[in-house]
């Protein structure tokens, strides 16, 4: 699946200024604008973490002429995010509407996207489906294991051991796959490597992640990455124990000026621009669009001083190998309870490993 | 606390008809003028950072009442406030500080989900399997807060510590099942239990889009007012919040009272969870914890913890939270702003309890000396 | 490490010195303020803004200790407000606690925006396990000096509640507004300058999260650690010494959960996460119903 043909998926081709025609009871001054941007964030936008990756993205659209760009952030994944798209929608017209939390897309998104049809809304995971949800939604994400999966390869070879420490927040399929690619990564260069988890069970809770952070250094890690929104407290609780350093969801490299590797950054960036250029176009944007190394949706944070030159060397090679389509995960490979979880080469967007609810074998950790 | 503190002046006991007018009037007015001041003083706070705030109250009017869709926006976000009121509200009239209404809310809304699994999977129809969850999260609300209650009375536990500990508990338990024994495979991203399904959601109330819980706060609000003053039990509940032992001495069942208030608090908080699940979001989820129990706290406070009075304060609550997305959106201020804003309002709210009885214009004539 | 059990009790030690601090500073602040009659259930947003406050100066002026004087001073002016704001007739201090909490949190989400990414300047820790060769443990060993601060302030005010002249008059007016009134203390200055005390030990408590574990500044930095507090000065029955017993106690309990799964004991996190709420309770249930409990509450609390 690539972008070209995902774009193809497109089922309406509504005008933008057909759009842009929505009454608006209260207007704010749009003389010549056509496109208003709603986009709603589950966390503070300027969290150094999942909620600002998408902010500065979005924000450079707001250069762009014809776009209004309207923010709301802490919106919780309750009806408060349906009342909070629908008042943009009401209030300020918005017409193209990006939710930018999981836990937004059922009920919200669709139940919202069926009372609004000429709204278009685009969510950030791999939800949509084009069978049963409505055809003014749609879905955008960037499969940030193949950056995790090169965060892997670089502390493989950055580390004697090959022992490496994950702090997660919760066993969802997302974050379960980035922790399964660490360990693959660090695995195709050293088969000795481990990986050990650590859930603390919230998106963001500063105090247990950095327990969690010392907890794993105490327990032997000489490499920490993590999924949490905020990795901030990860990286310079690791660096301050001089323990080696992998970023996520946006650069900390300089937070560990003397152990940080690589990090896992999405760009989301060229996800909101195609959207622009679709509005600017008058084409209604992708209702599915996913990607990865091979369609530019992803990045990882220049290489820090933690990083080998044998690190580096094959960490580059892995971001070709993935720009190529090369897959992560190859049959056959067991769960971390002894069962066959893989029995294939599977494509790095197969649907299947979206459900994905098992650690491989090599990861410590449960995910109940 | 005391009786004092929890009730509101209560009117003279053969009070004539114009004498309950003034004091009717000094308890719209005084609020009324708490109001003006708070936004006065916001208002400063604005100018200071270089905002307008004439802008800023034509978009808290524009969003949270300036429209039939504002207003039920408001409404809609008030609906599990009233009831997580309640919740604090009850148990405060007895005299017990009670701040586990979160985790009743969390425990209620799950063990409902729980309980329509094998109801929805086996065909039952909405009529029975609805209130078989509405009674679900009832009890276990009305169990979780009783234990509290029960062990306050029966071991002497403080109540205040014990039911924010019980509530951080409650979510544990949640997560524990929802991310493990009653985890939907299907909700990859969002550990859930198995949705109810749209035929079993409710709906909104007929030409709104307003969700039954709203109606059903209002019901209990005024169900409970009238329990709390027209009725023995919540007679002997007040005397016992206001005088604990001398209630015994008079051979008040001092205990039994405790645990009810307590089982009706968690009744409400537990209901509040159904209507999350039923209405909103047709399973259970971490989004369950949203924090509605914490804020019901102010609530009941603002409302004096009477019962009818928490519906208002639950709707202004409701309005600042929808109003505060239009202020984030068109004048680029931060979430915070709202949090500010409300800091501010309960704080100049509250402080303007101290004028009761003060002005001479709301005394009754006959006597010019202060309540 | 090998072995699992020593692990997870070296955890537990350094858990119990890295995180209890902020606890301890909310505890004792609380329990000064409701010694004198008065309850402060604000002190969650003090310690938020307390915290948001130290980053910030540390960050502009380079200097971790400025940082503290700086969060102790917000918190004394919150709770200085506090303190006036409850002396005034029916005003419930409950009620404005809460409010409190709101306006706290506000302000220091509105003016913490720019702090979120910036590195600021940390308090230094003094490195006592600096003698071994475990690494785990020289870690737990590392102690910020408020810890010690904490403790030594918590022995000096259990002493100067039972032995001096400024103790007794705190118990006084905490017990019995009426007697203290008869011997001439004024009530409200007490519980004013008890309340604007509390307010900077809270906001000390803060400086310490920001600038010292975890070290930093955001939204979610605090989650309730202050309400928490508050509630620990029920549990340790208004004595200084048992807040800090209780504070080392919650925050040692809270190094279970991460630190069972780092030595592979992984089912069920989220109840050994929640492990400092499920312990207490116990505790406070097994002690309970013991009459000590409530002699030592002061007689003129509006919550018992």
């Amino acid at each position: 699946m690539t972008l070209h043909s995902l774009s193809r998926r497109s089922l309406l081709k509504v005008g933008a200024a057909g759009l842009a025609a929505t009454a608006l009871p209260f207007g704010i001054a749009r003389a010549q604008t056509n496109v208003i941007l709603g986009i709603v964030y589950v966390g503070p936008k300027d969290d150094y973490g999942w909620n600002q990756a998408h902010a500065v993205s979005v924000a450079a659209l707001k250069a762009l002429p014809g776009i209004t760009v309207v923010e709301e952030e802490n919106v919780p994944e309750t009806d408060a995010v349906a009342k909070s798209m629908e008042s943009m929608i009401n209030i300020d017209g918005a017409n193209l509407i990006l939710a930018t939390s999981f836990g937004y897309y059922k009920p919200f998104v669709v139940d919202l996207a069926k009372k609004y049809p000429d709204v278009q809304f685009r969510h950030a995971a791999p939800l949509w489906n084009k069978e049963t949800d409505p055809a003014n939604a749609g879905s955008y994400f960037p499969y940030l294991n193949q950056a995790h999966y090169v965060d892997g390869v670089a502390a493989g070879l950055s580390t004697a051991s090959g022992k490496i420490g994950f702090v997660a927040a919760k066993p969802i399929p997302s974050v379960l796959s980035n922790i399964n690619s660490v360990l693959l990564g660090a695995r195709s260069v050293n088969p000795n490597a481990t990986v050990q988890v650590i859930f603390t069970g919230e998106w963001s809770l500063p105090v247990r992640e950095a327990e969690a952070t010392n907890a794993l250094i105490d327990s032997g890690v000489e490499a920490i990455t993590c999924h949490v929104d905020s990795p901030k407290v990860v990286i310079e609780t690791a660096e301050g124990r001089g323990i080696k350093t992998m970023g996520h969801n946006a650069s900390q490299a300089p937070l560990a000026p003397k152990g940080f590797i690589t990090g896992a950054e999405y760009k989301w960036e060229t996800i909101y621009k195609a959207y622009a250029d679709d509005i600017a176009a008058g084409k209604t944007p992708p209702n599915f669009l996913i990607g990865g190394y091979n369609n530019d949706m992803l990045r990882n944070t220049p290489y820090g001083a933690g990083a080998t030159p044998e690190a580096i060397t094959a960490a580059d090679a892995a971001i070709e190998a993935l720009k190529g389509g090369a897959p992560i995960y190859k049959g056959t490979l067991k769960d971390n309870k002894g069962n066959v979880v893989v029995d294939k080469d599977y494509d790095n967007y197969d649907p299947y490993l979206d459900g994905m609810n098992w650690l491989l074998e090599g990861v410590q950790g449960s995910i109940t | 606390m005391t009786a004092e503190t929890a009730t509101p002046p209560a009117p003279a006991k053969s009070a004539e008809p114009d004498i309950r007018l003034l004091k009717l009037a000094e308890a719209v007015t005084i609020p009324a003028l708490a109001l003006i001041a708070s936004a006065l003083a916001f208002s400063v706070f604005l100018i200071l950072i270089g905002k307008d705030p004439v802008q800023f109250y034509q978009l808290i009017w524009t969003g949270g009442f300036g429209s039939s869709f504002s207003f039920q926006n408001s409404l809609q976000r008030a609906a599990p406030l009233i009831l997580t009121g309640l919740a604090f509200a009850i148990p405060a009239r007895i005299g017990l500080t009670m701040i586990g209404g979160e985790g009743a809310l969390v425990l209620g809304g799950f063990t409902a989900a729980a309980m329509a699994i094998p109801l929805v999977s086996s065909g039952v129809t909405p009529w029975i399997t609805l209130p078989v969850m509405a009674a679900t999260g009832m009890l276990t609300g009305a169990l979780w807060l009783g234990f509290t209650g029960w062990l306050k009375h029966s071991r002497g536990v403080n109540e205040t510590i014990a039911s924010l500990l019980l509530s951080y508990i409650a979510i544990a338990i949640m997560n524990f099942f929802v991310e493990g024994l009653l985890r939907d495979p299907s909700s990859a991203n969002k550990p859930s239990t198995m949705p109810i399904g749209d035929a079993y959601r409710i709906g909104s109330m007929p030409g709104t889009d307003v969700h039954w819980g709203l109606a059903a706060g209002i019901v209990l609000a005024i169900a409970l007012w009238v329990l709390m003053s027209r009725t023995t039990f919540g007679f002997a509940a007040r005397m016992t919040g206001g005088n604990a032992r001398a209630a015994k001495a008079q051979g008040l069942p001092v205990g039994t009272l405790m645990v009810v208030s307590c089982m009706i608090a968690g009744a409400c908080a537990g209901l509040a969870g159904f209507f999350e699940v039923a209405a909103i979001h047709g399973q259970a989820n971490a989004s369950l914890v949203a924090g509605y129990g914490f804020t019901g706290i102010l609530v009941s406070f603002l409302a004096r913890h009477n019962p009818i009075a928490i519906v208002p304060v639950a709707i202004l609550f409701g309005a600042l939270a929808a109003a505060g997305g239009v202020i984030q959106r068109r004048m680029g201020m931060p979430d915070a702003t709202v949090l500010v804003l409300q800091g501010i309002l309960f704080v100049v709210l509250l402080v303007s309890e101290t004028f009761y009885g003060r002005f001479k214009i709301f005394q009754p004539k006959a006597s010019g000396d202060r309540t | 490490m090998d072995n699992p059990v020593l692990t997870v009790l070296i955890a537990m030690l350094g858990g119990a010195i890295r995180v209890s601090t902020p606890f301890m500073f909310v505890a004792l602040g609380e329990t000064l303020t409701e010694k004198s009659g008065r309850i402060n259930l604000g002190l969650e947003g003090t310690l938020v803004l307390g915290a948001m406050v130290a980053y910030a100066v540390s960050y502009l002026t380079g200097n971790a200790w400025l940082g503290v004087l700086a969060a102790g001073g917000a918190g004394t002016v919150l709770g200085a407000l506090h303190g006036y704001i409850c002396k005034l007739p029916r005003v419930n201090d409950v009620a404005v606690g809460i409010a409190m909490m709101s306006f706290g949190t506000g302000l220091a989400f509105f003016f913490g925006k720019p702090f979120i990414q910036p590195q600021a300047p940390h308090l230094e820790a003094i490195p006592l396990g600096a003698w071994s060769d475990n690494p785990a443990l020289a870690q737990a060993l590392e102690v910020n000096p408020l810890f010690f601060v904490g403790i030594i302030l918590a022995i000096f005010l259990g002493w100067a509640f039972k032995n001096t002249r400024w103790g007794l008059i705190i118990r006084m007016t905490g017990d019995s507004a009426a007697s203290a009134k008869a011997m001439g203390v004024s009530v409200d200055l007490v519980r004013f300058l008890a309340t604007a005390a509390g307010g900077f030990l809270a906001g000390i408590g803060g400086a310490f999260l920001s600038l010292s574990y975890p070290g930093i500044w955001n939204q979610g930095l605090s989650s309730g650690q202050g309400l928490m507090a508050v509630a620990l000065v029920i549990f340790a029955r208004w004595d200084p010494v048992r807040a800090i017993m209780a504070a080392l106690f919650f925050g040692a309990a809270g190094a279970i959960g991460p630190s069972l799964q780092a030595v592979g004991i992984t089912q069920g996190y989220y109840f050994f996460n929640a492990a400092p709420y499920i312990l207490t309770l116990i505790i406070m249930i097994i002690s309970a119903g013991s009459k000590s409990a409530a002699r030592d509450v002061p007689g003129e609390l509006t919550m018992k």
